[in-house]
């Protein structure tokens, strides 16, 4: 909240050298600067972060869409699968397998999705499915998620310690900041990280193929039934394990994509994973819990509001308002409050529309 | 006498470990026949159709279906074996599509589904016509349809429907007993629960008047019309 | 409600296991323990107001102890006074004119009826509200956090003595509590969950980040002690003398002393807060809250307010909650903001209630003492059990380094097994409500 006043110097923005005959043309210069300049700090990390969290929230939204429970242990799932697929990672990196420009993480996440597939499904055998039996209360599944949530974490850091690990190979850039500025004879440069596009694009094969399933296929279907109507799916003789079975290994799957996504955008450390539980539910609930688009909106409403709100838009300013030289860095409150953000809109929403954004279930 | 198609026998019974609902009652339908069951709020009337579906805890009695006896099935057992259920309430899957509604009637079936389907069509019209819409988009009318129409996906022997036209309007009433009549006519045997008993009586071909829980009046649907005492009582004169 | 037989056998187990690690280990580790263990204990009660008296889902427990313990720097620290003259006033001022802001927006949202006028209106009190703010509090703050940042750089406190913190410390989780209530109580119970677990890493962020405020990750230490100094004790001819006639030497007998005396203190609060829950648990206001949660339709169906009970005891548990962390923050010494993990400071106080037994009081203090004790002895245990397993192993094996390099981690595993296993086989715990 106080870094505007922390960094008080007012760096001399194009305006000192144009001074005030500045041209029309390199008015309009300006304004690509500022665009370029946006793009590069906000529009990019905001999609790559609200892709990463569309895929997180789409696992939760579907365990409480079927299994009618919010699972606390979601952020840990992710951080399992994460861990999994880079000890697949390491060991195809032992030996000599590369993936060339992409990285060799990409070759490890079917086994990580396996490995983590069959620790959910143990799981839900051992744990989980006592309490559908017993038709216990859902705040009663909560809690059990929240000793799972332990245990998960409790294995993650026995295997792989809690420090970070950094596991992305290949090209970092797809074009790096000063191939662009040299491409476009900007002042902005605007760096593509690889791993960026690359969650992007697996974020949209991943969804398209999720939305596929769900309203192709007679499974798929079955899952949508049975969300919708549980008493009736059985009247039409769905069988409820199967379907139960199938969510825990597409939320598997999905869980372990969005850990995998993020550790290589970012960087993988146990505790972030636990700590991206808020936004990710934040995102769930303003899309409305149980809907998958609301979901993947939500993701990215958490995401967008996120980065803008703590991004500092001196730089941006400065090319708009070229007479303005702002005393600090215009920011409206510091990265350390990024989950003020998820909160408050996660609030407003609760307050305003407590079914979310596309009308979950507000069971 | 051979026994009918579908009987509920002298069934006794209730919820869990709760006071019994049932006391001895007799419910039961012949092949291609309608039977309707009337009587006052509370009588059990939904309770004994529910019985005979297997979602009550019989302490005695038995159900059979075709000479078999199917008592120790669960309800999804029963669907199987040819049994369909229309609950009253939430019997449709609102976000599904009509179509997917359809469908997942059909879930338990390999085959290809595409005749049945084609026949709810011709039944239910309008569902045709809407069937890439949301059943929770459908009116009243429409949605009761789309529920007959998933429970005939299966290709059941025995369709059972509790309170099919309630809060539907009069002109829908009288068409849905029409498409019933033309769903019994096709040799698939109708066991339901009616509120408006007059209406539901006049196509019955048994008819069962339950109160408390007993068989009060069974007769075929045309004398338990003309009954005067049951006219009196639950006929409103 | 008295306690069983049976339940003052599990008690008396627990005093056993710490008295045993006296005898084997120290006096001052099992003291150690007792004292966080009683202060774990008054946690415990206060999330069991919430989820075992009325079933409200806190999963924010964190943020309110944090609270507590920032009670302790505002009340127990002398106060900076280069830094009130440099900012003091004006940064209380802008935090009144934020605060004005929101009740402005509260205010005209509830006044200016529905319609078009009425989100704008909104938005535009809260844009310049907080610019306003921003503008106020800015320079303040900067100018506060210039006064000898490596010795302080904050407000400091009140200087007053700092057993006053505690119910300050109370007061503070309870005004937040009442906030979030007030906020997410009335919808579903994981909704609350969410809200709390949010507002529980705001607070920490807060304490992490306001350095004027409490230093941030610079930590306040040296938090005046409501006990002795054990260097006093040392110095003290009548201390010294005293304990070498009882044959005891004069360093270890004042640690012991300290702890001692804290442990008295927290005793005293403990059995207060016990004696005072238990008497709300029996009263017309017990058996309702009691009501509420068994059947929340047929209590509203009465007549009952549902959501000011639950406000009610949702404050009330949350206050509780203040007071342990004042209470903790007491005993270190000192605030350090980024010791607070959610997994210990939220989610072990849960373990404790559920393994205690939800809904009994006894049970939610059993359940402290005995999950604190065993958070404590299971690392030790787990490194000598990791240790024998791998003896056989020759040294420099990959996986005997591992494995005695992880030991440490086999805390987490096993409060979640512990959890687990009660919720499955006993999931009324250890004192079952009655």
């Amino acid at each position: 909240m106080l870094v505007a006043t922390r960094a008080p110097f007012g760096v001399a923005s194009g305006s000192c050298w144009f001074g005030f005959h500045l041209s029309r043309q390199e008015g309009s210069l300006d304004l690509l600067n500022a665009i370029v300049a946006f793009a590069n700090f906000v529009m990019l990390p905001a999609v790559a972060y609200g892709s990463q969290l569309a895929l997180g929230a789409l696992g939760v939204t579907m365990i409480y869409g079927i299994l009618r429970f919010s699972n606390f242990a979601h952020g840990d799932t992710m951080a399992f699968g994460a861990m999994a697929t880079i000890l697949g990672t390491w060991w195809l990196q032992a030996m000599g397998v590369s993936l060339g420009p992409f990285p060799t993480a990409l070759l490890a996440l079917p086994a990580g999705i396996a490995a983590t597939a069959v620790l959910v499904l143990i799981t839900d055998r051992l744990v989980y499915r006592f309490y559908r039996e017993q038709k216990s209360a859902p705040v009663i599944l909560v809690i059990v998620s929240m000793g799972v949530m332990f245990v998960t974490n409790g294995l993650v850091r026995f295997v792989i310690g809690v420090d970070e690990q950094r596991f992305a190979d290949g090209a970092r850039f797809i074009i790096t900041a000063r191939e662009f500025k040299e491409l476009t004879g900007l002042k902005e440069g605007l760096a593509i990280k690889s791993t960026a596009m690359l969650t992007v694009v697996v974020a949209i094969i991943v969804v398209a193929l999720l939305f596929w399933f769900l309203n192709r296929t007679r499974t798929g279907k079955s899952m949508r039934a049975f969300s919708d109507n549980e008493d009736l799916a059985l009247l039409s003789g769905i069988n409820p394990e199967r379907v139960v079975m199938m969510t825990w290994i597409m939320v598997a799957a999905l869980a372990t994509i969005a850990g995998v996504l993020y550790g290589l955008d970012k960087s993988f450390k146990p505790f972030n994973y636990f700590q991206l539980l808020l936004p990710i539910f934040a995102s769930a609930i303003v899309g409305g819990l149980g809907n998958p688009i609301g979901a993947i909106a939500g993701g990215f409403v958490i995401a967008f509001s996120e980065v803008t709100i703590t991004y500092a838009f001196k730089k941006v300013a400065g090319y708009l308002i070229p007479a303005w030289e702002p005393q600090g860095l215009v920011q409206l409150l510091s990265t350390d409050y990024k989950f003020a953000v998820s909160f408050a809109i996660l609030i407003v929403v609760l307050l305003f529309r407590p079914t979310g954004l596309f009308r979950g279930k507000a069971l | 006498m051979s026994d009918p198609f579908l009987i509920g026998d002298s069934l006794s019974g209730g919820y869990g470990r709760g006071v019994d609902i049932l006391h001895s009652c007799t419910i039961s339908v012949n092949e291609g026949e309608i039977a309707v069951i009337v009587g006052p709020n509370g009588a059990g009337k939904s309770t004994a159709m529910k019985a005979v579906f297997g979602m009550l805890d019989l302490h005695e009695g038995s159900v059979r279906l075709g000479g078999e006896d199917i008592s120790h099935l669960s309800p999804q057992d029963r669907v199987a074996m040819g049994m369909a259920f229309v609950p009253q309430n939430s019997n449709t899957f609102t976000s599904l599509t009509v179509e997917e509604n359809l469908e997942m009637g059909a879930f338990l079936r390999r085959d290809d589904i595409s005749g049945t389907m084609a026949q709810v069509y011709e039944l239910f019209p309008v569902l045709q016509e809407k069937r890439r819409q949301t059943a929770g988009e459908l009116s009243g009318g429409q949605r009761q349809q789309v529920a007959v129409g998933r429970a005939l996906m299966t290709r059941p022997r025995v369709l059972m429907l509790d309170e099919p036209t309630a809060g539907v309007s009069p002109v829908v009433m009288d068409e849905l007993f029409d498409r019933i009549v033309e769903v019994a006519r096709s040799g698939i045997s109708i066991l339901m629960v009616e509120q408006n008993a007059r209406q539901a009586l006049e196509i019955a071909d048994r008819g069962y008047v339950m109160v408390q829980g007993r068989n009060a009046f069974t007769d075929t649907g045309a004398a338990l019309l003309a009954d005067p005492e049951v006219r009196r009582s639950f006929l409103g004169g | 409600m008295t306690l069983k037989p049976r339940d003052m056998t599990l008690f008396l187990v627990v005093f056993a296991l710490i008295a045993a690690t006296g005898f084997l280990q120290s006096w001052n580790v099992a003291l150690g323990i007792l004292n966080m263990g009683l202060v774990s204990a008054i946690m415990a009660l206060g999330v069991n107001m919430q989820w075992g008296y009325a079933g409200l889902f806190n999963i924010g427990v964190m943020g309110f102890l944090a609270l507590g313990g920032l009670s302790t720097v505002i009340i127990s620290k002398p106060p900076v006074v280069e830094a009130w003259d440099a900012g003091g006033s004006r940064v209380i001022f802008a935090l009144l004119v934020g605060t004005a802001a929101i009740v402005a927006a509260i205010l005209a949202w509830k006044r200016i009826p529905a319609g078009k006028a009425r989100a704008p209106a909104l938005v535009a009190i809260l844009v310049v509200g907080f610019f306003v703010y921003r503008w106020l509090f800015d320079p303040a703050v900067a100018a506060i956090e210039a006064v000898s940042p490596a010795r302080a750089g904050n407000l400091g406190g009140l200087g007053l003595p700092v057993l006053v913190a505690w119910p300050v410390g109370a007061l503070l989780a309870a005004g937040a509590a009442w906030v979030v209530g007030k906020t997410a109580l009335g919808l579903r119970s994981d909704y609350l969950a969410i809200a709390t677990l949010g507002i529980s890493e705001i607070i920490i962020a807060v304490l992490k980040n306001e350095d004027w405020l409490s230093r941030g990750v610079k930590n306040v230490s040296g938090i005046p002690r409501p006990v002795p100094y054990e260097i006093d004790l040392q110095n003290s001819e009548r201390f010294v003398e005293r304990v070498s006639g009882f044959g005891f030497d004069p360093v270890t007998a004042s640690t012991i002393t300290v702890k001692l005396a804290y442990a008295g203190l927290f005793l005293a609060v403990l059995l207060l807060l016990l004696w005072l829950a238990q008497a709300a648990l029996n009263s017309p206001w017990g058996r309702m809250m009691r009501a509420i949660r068994d059947n929340e339709v047929a209590a509203e169906a009465m007549g009952k307010d549902v959501t000011a009970r639950h406000l009610q005891v949702f404050v009330l548990g949350s206050a509780v909650c203040g007071l342990a962390g004042a209470m903790m923050t007491t005993l270190d010494g000192q605030l350090t903001p980024s010791s607070y993990q959610p997994l210990r400071f939220t989610f072990l106080i849960w373990v404790m209630v559920i393994v205690g037994g939800s809904g009994n009081n006894f049970g939610a203090v059993l359940g402290g003492m005995l999950i604190w004790y065993l958070w404590v002895m299971v690392e030790p245990l787990g490194v000598a059990l990791i240790g024998g397993i791998t003896a056989g192993m020759p040294d420099g094996f990959w996986l005997k380094e591992h494995l005695l390099e992880t030991a440490a981690h086999m805390r987490l595993l096993t409060m979640g097994l512990i959890l687990l296993l009660v919720l499955r086989f006993s999931p009324r715990g250890l004192i079952p409500e009655r």
